[in-house]
């Protein structure tokens, strides 16, 4: 009998270690406590950069300057692409369903490095706080545009240095997160978990663990080269100082297109969580799944030359690019098709988590194929440096991101606070989330195909009916998230008591009680069957 | 360390190692002296993998360990020589 049956199951919720109240929190080292610790400061960030996407998106309502100047707008969508880029979508998913999830999904009690685990944290909120400064302190706001691209990046007086020191330091918290996991992964699985019997969303993390250890810390050396570059005056990447800007975009690029799968494995993780539980079977080519995320993370290595086909890079390596960019299709297809097939002929109960769920897998899908014409020179050539790139560039981060973000917090939301939310207002969240991303972002296809720039604050009237659509459907969206929020944050106190398995899921998390306890399982599990086992049915077998 | 087996080096050997280093550290001094055209970078970055697998093996103690440890840090090494190689055949075929 577990102690919540037993009515003296105390979660970590009420847990009191050596430390109370504010500083309990602020100096604790349990892994869940430092995942809400993250998701709190991530929603505060994340609300910054959609206010300023949203001034943007009225700045666009009309040609010509509206409410701010060219040089504002500038400042705008880089501290937006900054703060969404590598505050919110880089370390999101690993930050917070990781750190909470990933030691309870494999059995253990915490992550290998807690106190790393806590530094950690410590680095993201410091770097979060320098991107935001850099946005109103000194020089005024960076105009470089997330990327930094050089020369532009070592001449301009705004800025950058911070910029690019934030970034740096988000650098740091994200190796370190990863390096966490991965010796977790290696060291800490219950006994009887074996490696093919570890779920698929600690799969996920583990080939996102590479990545951010692996390919984190070429972007970090790069960004102390521009600022060596704008202080010391030795000459990386500027012509006028004999460096080379096309190194940066190499330097910048292995590092920045592997982070794009940082974003989204993780993402596809979650998702592989919800199908098999809310159909009620097992998942669908657990093995297939395994391993596509693996190839994704190893073949996503070598594809970064695809950002950059009108840099003036060779005519071999765009081949090379392109074709590795079209290979690297093939283990995203491998994992729709198994998401889908887990939900034929499932029991399927739709519920908002499955909602999200499968909403990820609409707007991925149009994000991915839209992909295909970036990946090719041909058609790459002629829309790079449009809004049809802004609108790829959405469809996957926020579309597959952002949505399996939301799918993960639906879903996982009474094993982290004990409450349950109210599904109606999550229906309704969801139906204004759905309807203004693609109001908002469709257009921008329509109007990059026709030729309108991307970071342009103004444009030829031609554009102007697909921007003020655009504009209207960042409104539903952001009605969409204030509901969603809204719903989440008043329940999470005010909720419903949630059983230990809302969902009747089958994973380790939903073995132990909601709230989880501090450290997690009064005893380590042992594993003697594979993670998705719904009763001896034929598909476990 | 295999199965949580500890491994106390030598003196010797670390002296030994620190030697090495510091030549190879005079050695990549010494070849900004020649005029070597592109394969300046590659001979350093040569010279420099060598500097970076005698840390490895030696201070880091990673040739005490397991065959696994050893082929996993290896595949980082070649993931990242793979990255440098594909940069600058780039510039070959420009």
């Amino acid at each position: 009998m577990s102690n919540s049956e037993t009515g003296t199951h105390v979660s970590y919720l009420e847990h009191e270690g050596k430390y109370k109240g504010l500083l309990g929190w602020l100096l604790t080292t349990d892994h869940k406590k430092i995942g809400l610790l993250y998701l709190y400061c991530i929603i505060v960030f994340f609300f910054v950069a959609a206010i300023l996407g949203i001034l943007m998106r009225v700045e666009l309502i009309a040609p010509g300057q509206t409410i701010m100047g060219a040089q504002t707008y500038n400042g705008m969508f880089t501290i937006h692409g900054i703060i969404m880029i590598f505050v919110i979508v880089i370390p999101a998913l690993p930050a917070i369903f990781g750190n909470f999830f990933l030691p309870i999904m494999i059995g253990a009690k915490d992550v290998a490095f807690p106190k790393l685990n806590l530094f950690s944290f410590y680095l993201f909120l410091i770097g979060a706080i320098f991107g935001v400064l850099s946005q109103f302190i000194g020089g005024g706001a960076p105009d470089t545009g997330w990327t930094f691209y050089v020369p532009y990046s070592s001449q301009s007086s705004t800025n950058v240095i911070y910029a690019l020191i934030a970034a740096f330091i988000l650098g740091f918290s994200s190796i370190l997160t990863g390096l966490n996991f991965i010796v977790t992964m290696h060291r800490m699985r219950a006994p009887g978990m074996g490696w093919f019997r570890m779920p698929l969303f600690p799969w996920s993390l583990y080939a996102t663990a590479w990545i951010q250890v692996l390919a984190t810390p070429i972007v970090g050396i790069t960004l102390l080269m521009v600022i060596a570059e704008r202080v010391l005056k030795i000459g990386f990447f500027d012509p006028a100082l004999g460096g080379d800007p096309v190194l940066f975009q190499h330097l910048f690029w292995i590092y920045s297109h592997p982070a794009v799968y940082i974003m989204i494995l993780p993402g596809m993780g979650i998702v592989t969580e919800i199908f098999p539980t809310f159909s009620q079977k097992p998942i669908f080519g657990y093995t297939a799944i395994l391993f596509s995320s693996l190839a994704i993370a190893f073949v996503g290595y070598f594809v970064w030359g695809h950002h950059m086909y009108t840099a003036g890079i060779s005519t071999g390596s765009r081949w090379f690019f392109s074709f590795l960019t079209f290979l690297v299709a093939v283990p995203s297809a491998i994992k729709v098709f198994n998401w889908v097939s887990t939900l034929y002929g499932g029991s399927i109960e739709m519920r908002p988590p499955l909602l999200y769920a499968i909403s990820f897998i609409f707007l991925f899908m149009i994000g991915g194929f839209t992909g295909l014409t970036l990946g090719s020179v041909a058609t790459d050539i002629q829309v790079h440096d449009t809004a049809f790139v802004v609108a790829h560039f959405h469809y996957i981060i926020f579309g597959g991101m952002g949505f399996a973000f939301f799918a993960g917090m639906h879903y996982w939301f009474p094993k982290i606070f004990g409450r349950m939310y109210n599904d109606k207002l999550a229906y309704i969240g969801w139906g204004f989330l759905f309807t203004g991303f693609n109001v908002l972002y469709f257009p921008q296809f329509i109007i990059g195909l026709q030729g309108m720039p991307r970071r342009y604050f103004d444009y030829l009237p031609q554009f102007q009916t697909g921007q003020v659509i655009s504009t209207i459907g960042g409104f539903i969206l952001f009605t969409g998230l204030i509901i969603m929020v809204g719903n989440l944050v008043y329940h999470a106190k005010r909720g419903a008591i949630a059983p230990a398995n809302p969902w009747k899921g089958v994973t380790l998390e939903w073995q132990i009680p909601s709230p989880p306890s501090h450290e997690n399982f009064d005893e380590i599990p042992e594993i003697n069957h594979a993670p998705y086992f719904f009763g001896n049915t034929s598909e476990n077998k | 360390m295999k199965n949580g087996d500890t491994h106390i080096s030598s003196f010797t050997s670390h002296a030994i190692v620190l030697i090495v280093l510091l030549a190879l550290t005079f050695l990549s001094v010494s070849v900004t002296g020649y005029q070597l055209g592109a394969f300046s970078v590659t001979i350093a970055l040569a010279i420099a993998s060598v500097k970076v697998a005698t840390v490895i093996l030696n201070f880091m103690h990673v040739k005490h360990e397991s065959l696994f440890i050893k082929l996993m840090i290896s595949g980082v090494f070649i993931l990242y020589a793979l990255v440098i190689i594909i940069t600058f055949i780039d510039y070959q075929l420009r």
